[in-house]
């Protein structure tokens, strides 16, 4: 007899697994392919995201000059002085030059004021695109005229046309073209500030590039041989920083511009990552009740000699497959939705987007399919190896206790790992990436507690003397093979994602409506010249409107922080002090008291200057903290070309959300008083019609006061908020179809497990009637509870932002969360008796031959 | 004749619910190569326990079970398997084949493992001497009991086993189709010179062995040998 007869050396033979694992998912591919359809539309959603940013990427390299117009612009908040003039003029072989500050202009015709952004344009800015008008020569000859290019949107608003006329400041222009497209701008800017561009030289006749006036000043360059502006600018970098300008190339706009939609597009990821989360889920507890349906399976080929390993990778491979399967369907998904992201983005999108597959996104989302689908099943398939060949004699119904064992442990540890390392890709932050990985945790392990809560209580509650349909119904939730927690935890979290969505809109909606609500001030007049101040005042009482505040404005620069200046700064490269913080330009103010929306943090508030004493100056708490300063700490300002040293005395905390004006500096009274400035005046205007015929009374009396009506503001932030939360909505949708498809899958496993019990129902005499009232029950209470319990979640989740994130009251906008709630669920128990249906209508023996 | 079957003061107990439950305790005897034999005894005496724990599909508590000179206490799960695939055959009471193979397919599986080749017709011959040849392309939800129970006969064989465990091979079938299951399975046996171990109820069908050990409680208390068997 062999002595050594135990080959153990019995190589992995792989072409037998694959045939096996073929063979072992005859009868279940349908079912398989159910379960990876949970994943699908995440992939989707993140292989629509990629190729989005990928080709956006592309676009932005390929269309950035035309994004800035120009070889290099340089920018400043004030006239070029004599210093730095040579060299402005020495550069580029074509120029051109542009003021833009904001302004009131007026529509004679419908006698309509609006506020706009303003362009004088001199010289043949833009050189790489162009200003898209129409008619189409509009765009270069509004220059040689009285003329004017006015926004499409604000054309349509005032019901203008083209050759009709509008004001700005004390000159009229004829209006030559409406502008459709300026380079860099996108539908939510023009929203914002509809821009009108006017001819340079009729600017001085408009009367309101007055000193003290808000405007920036632009100078175009362009080179007709190719140079590398970047590297003209660092030789001329250091002396336009002296000067307090700002320069901007191709390649800064390159990066800024797909910096800036690199934030959104990983924002969006998440978003997308959240339905794939989901959908795993829903894999992995479909695998879950899969493979105990195959234990006896698993158990005769044990017997017949296969090694548990074997086992495991047969069920892998299965997996495997379904994954690619399911990835490549969500990927091809994903490339033909990539097509309908520049349509939902349009708004925010300053270049034309092309939509070309990328390979590359697609290879991405794959492999992340793949990976997660196998991260999620393993939790399922590492119980194979406990599957004892003795099922064969005897189906064991002790449960393995797979607590203890260490590898379920180490799935979960790298399911973490995984989630944590993806989210940090799309974040770029570690800390971030942990709240978001703990936040969804948190999320789920509420929603699998009130499941199991659910199922406790239930035990609990459900008395013998109910009728045997609430008993049945209701004990479905806890009996063996339920889907309490799966059902639980994908419907509720769908839920709490979109009910945040709306809370959070309602919340921002809320606090515009608030602000601007009862008697606060709704109106604010700036750019008001001291020779104009008690004027305008009048005017304001002459048309019955309170003058609620009048603030002094005065515009200064930094020029030393504790004696070190801003070339200082530059070079030590210990210090925390951001050389932006010279570039900058600070509106600030004078006054003897503190507003009731300002409270002193540290230090002593003085609102008198003392002849012969440093200047004691108030900062806001985050100035203080930005600019690593302190109460003692000494700052130099430059007023207008005069150097002004002051100490901080004080830093206060402000109220930023109250209408009014606030400031980070506050300098006392006795030392501004006699420096170049402009006032700000705010007041309460009833309604729309006091609001439009004060407007035109300031705008004819005052052209060159600006004037922000926070009725219109609010219509705008309404606008983007709906522009915004439209394209979330979009990207949540996959989450809440994944939700859906979750739970048909979920709903249909149960089917499975549940038809025989129904069937013998049926054989026991139960009617249709009984059946369905049972399904019905037990899908209602889910739907229901599901709801209810993501709706809290959303409403604490929402909550948590007002007060720490956006700092503003947290209020519920009710109406939205009932709609939600009622959709929710309704639609499971639809699905649920949908599913349902074939042991309803089918002759009991008809599915038991089918099914057994 | 050399013995291919040695169990010695092998003892299996279970905790539940807090007790020592013994289910089979103190046995031992041994099983001669080529030998049929029967394990009899009433239900939940133990008898399918000391099936799997022969054929190496459980560990004992205590004792030693040596299957063809093979300690299988000392081996791992894996390596039990590979004992079962390399000299055990197996038949059950609820015919035990994958319900996503083919009647073929279900008959190659031992040999697939086993790496052999040419097994597509060694399996389709066994197929045919239980009488199913026309039937290989059939799942095992299209056969009828008796069908399934020859295909898991077929499937037993296919790895020429030096010992065959048959659990109640004729508990799920009616009188006539376990004569004829019956039937086969001595006359595979007889002609393979496979050693068999069947657990029964039936002491019509015992009485067919040479040998049958009575257990009662856990304990062996009888070993007879049959006459004219």
């Amino acid at each position: 007899m062999d002595n050594n007869p135990i080959n153990t050396r019995r190589r992995i033979n792989l072409p037998w697994l694959f045939e096996m694992a073929w063979r072992d998912s005859r009868r279940n591919r349908s079912r398989l392919m159910l379960f990876i359809s949970a994943i699908i539309f995440g992939i989707a959603a993140l292989v629509a995201i990629y190729s989005f940013r990928y080709n956006l990427e592309n676009d932005i390299n390929a269309q950035a000059a035309t994004l800035i117009g120009a070889d290099l612009e340089i920018s400043a908040g004030k006239l070029a002085d004599a210093s730095i003039k040579p060299l402005l003029d020495s550069l580029g072989d074509r120029r051109s030059q542009q003021r833009s500050f904001v302004s009131m202009i007026y529509f004679p015709k419908s006698k309509g004021t609006r506020l706009v952004q303003v362009r004088a344009l001199q010289g043949g800015f833009p050189y790489y695109g162009s200003l898209e008008t129409t008619p189409v020569q509009a765009g270069q000859n509004f220059k040689t005229g009285k003329m004017a290019l006015v926004d499409k949107t604000l054309m349509l608003q005032f019901n203008a046309r083209v050759n009709d006329s509008i004001k700005v400041g004390n000159v009229t222009f004829l209006i030559a073209g409406v502008l459709n497209k300026a380079p860099g701008q996108t539908g939510i800017t023009s929203g914002i500030a509809p821009l009108v561009y006017i001819p340079l030289q009729y600017l001085e006749q408009t009367g309101l590039s007055k000193k003290g006036s808000r405007i920036n000043f632009s100078y175009f360059y362009k080179y007709d041989r190719p140079i590398n502006a970047d590297k003209l600018v660092k030789g001329i970098g250091t002396r336009l920083d002296r000067a307090g300008m700002n320069y901007e190339t191709i390649e800064t706009r390159k990066e800024g511009t797909g910096r800036s939609f690199a934030d959104l597009t990983r924002f969006l990821s998440l978003v997308g990552f959240i339905a794939l989360l989901l959908g795993c889920v829903g894999v992995a507890s479909a695998i879950h009740i899969y493979i105990r349906e195959k234990i006896a399976s698993i158990a005769i080929m044990r017997c017949l000699g296969v090694k548990a390993s074997e086992a495991f990778l047969i069920y892998l491979i299965q997996i495997v497959g379904i994954g690619i399967i399911g990835s490549l369907t969500g990927a091809f998904l994903g490339t033909f939705i990539q097509h309908i992201l520049p349509m939902v983005m349009k708004d925010f999108l300053p270049l034309t987007i092309s939509t070309d597959i990328s390979w590359l996104a697609i290879g991405q989302g794959v492999l992340l399919g793949i990976i997660i689908s196998i991260l999620f099943a393993l939790l399922p398939l590492i119980s194979i190896r406990n599957i004892s060949p003795l099922n064969t004699l005897r189906i064991s119904y002790e449960e393995i206790n797979l607590i203890r064992d260490p590898l379920r442990w180490l799935v979960y540890s790298l399911i973490v790992l995984f989630v944590i390392t993806f989210t940090y890709f799309q974040l770029g932050s570690w800390m971030g990436s942990l709240f978001f990985t703990i936040g969804i945790s948190i999320a789920f392990l509420i929603l699998a507690f009130t499941a199991w809560l659910l199922m406790k209580v239930m035990r609990l509650i459900i008395q013998s003397s109910w009728s045997y349909l609430w008993r049945q119904g209701f004990a479905n939730l806890y009996r063996p093979n339920n889907q309490t927690i799966i059902l639980i935890v994908s419907i509720g979290l769908s839920t709490a994602f979109i009910c945040t969505l709306f809370f959070i809109q309602g919340i921002l909606i809320n606090q515009v409506n608030l602000s601007s609500g009862g008697s606060q001030s709704n109106m604010i007049l700036f750019d008001i010249q001291t020779s104009q101040k008690k004027a305008v005042a009048e005017l304001t009482r002459q048309q019955g409107l309170p003058v609620q505040q009048q603030v002094s404005i005065v515009t200064v620069r930094i020029e030393k922080i504790n004696g070190k200046t801003a070339e200082q700064v530059k070079k030590d490269t210990a210090s925390k002090i951001s050389p932006h913080a010279f570039s900058n330009e600070y509106r600030v103010t004078f006054r003897d008291t503190l507003t009731p929306s300002e409270k002193i943090l540290t230090g002593t508030w003085i609102g008198k200057a003392e002849p012969g004493k440093e200047i004691p100056v108030s900062v806001e708490e985050h100035f203080a903290s930005r600019n690593h300063v302190k109460v003692g700490d000494h700052l130099v300002f430059n007023v207008q070309g005069v150097s002004v040293p002051a100490i901080i005395a004080s830093t206060r905390q402000v109220n930023w959300n109250r209408i009014q004006t606030n400031f980070q500096v506050v300098f006392p009274t006795g030392v501004l008083e006699a420096a170049p400035q402009f006032h700000v005046l705010l007041t309460h205007v009833p309604s729309a019609q006091v609001s439009a015929r004060f407007q035109r009374a300031i705008v004819r009396a005052f052209p060159n006061v600006s004037i922000v009506d926070l009725g219109l503001v609010l219509s705008v932030v309404n606008d983007l908020l709906d522009k915004i939360s439209y394209i979330i909505r979009f990207m949540s949708a996959f989450s809440i179809i994944t939700g859906i498809v979750v739970l048909i899958a979920s709903v249909r496993i149960s089917k499975y497990q549940r038809i025989q019990e129904s069937v013998l129902l049926r054989t026991l005499g139960a009617s249709r009637k009984q059946i369905f009232a049972i399904t019905a029950l037990e899908y209602l209470f889910l739907g229901t509870l599901s709801a209810l319990t993501g709706i809290v979640i959303a409403a604490t989740g929402s909550w948590l932002l007002a007060k720490y994130s956006f700092e503003i009251p947290f209020s519920i906008n009710v109406l939205p969360a009932v709609i939600l709630f009622f959709i929710i669920a309704l639609l499971t128990v639809v699905i649920g008796l949908l599913n349902s249906r074939g042991v309803l209508n089918k002759p009991p023996l008809e599915i038991l031959r089918t099914n057994v | 004749m050399e013995n291919i079957l040695n169990i010695k003061d092998l003892t299996k107990t279970y905790q539940s619910a807090g007790r020592t439950l013994t289910v089979l305790d103190d046995i031992n005897f041994s099983v001669a190569a080529g030998s049929t034999n029967a394990i009899v005894g009433p239900s939940g005496s133990g008898k399918t326990t000391l099936l799997g724990l022969c054929a190496g599909l459980d560990r004992p508590t205590s004792g030693l079970v040596e299957l063809n000179n093979i300690n299988l206490g000392s081996l791992s799960e894996d390596q039990r398997a590979q004992v079962r695939n390399q000299y055990v055959g197996f038949i059950f009471q609820n015919f035990q084949l994958l319900p996503t193979l083919t009647a073929l397919e279900n008959v190659m599986v031992p040999l697939e493992l086993r790496g052999e080749k040419n097994i597509r017709n060694r399996s389709l011959e066994l197929l045919d001497k239980v009488g199913l040849s026309d039937r290989g392309h059939h799942y095992p939800a299209q056969l009828s009991g008796g069908e399934q129970q020859r295909v898991s006969l077929a499937r037993a064989f296919s790895n020429a086993p030096q010992i065959l465990f048959a659990d109640e091979p004729t508990g799920n079938l009616d009188a006539e189709t376990s004569e004829k299951v019956v039937k086969l399975i001595f006359d595979l046996n007889r002609e393979a010179g496979t050693t068999l171990i069947l657990v029964t109820h039936d002491l019509e069908l015992a009485a067919k062995t040479q040998r049958i050990l009575r257990i009662k409680g856990g304990r062996l208390v009888a070993d007879q040998l049959v006459e004219n068997a």
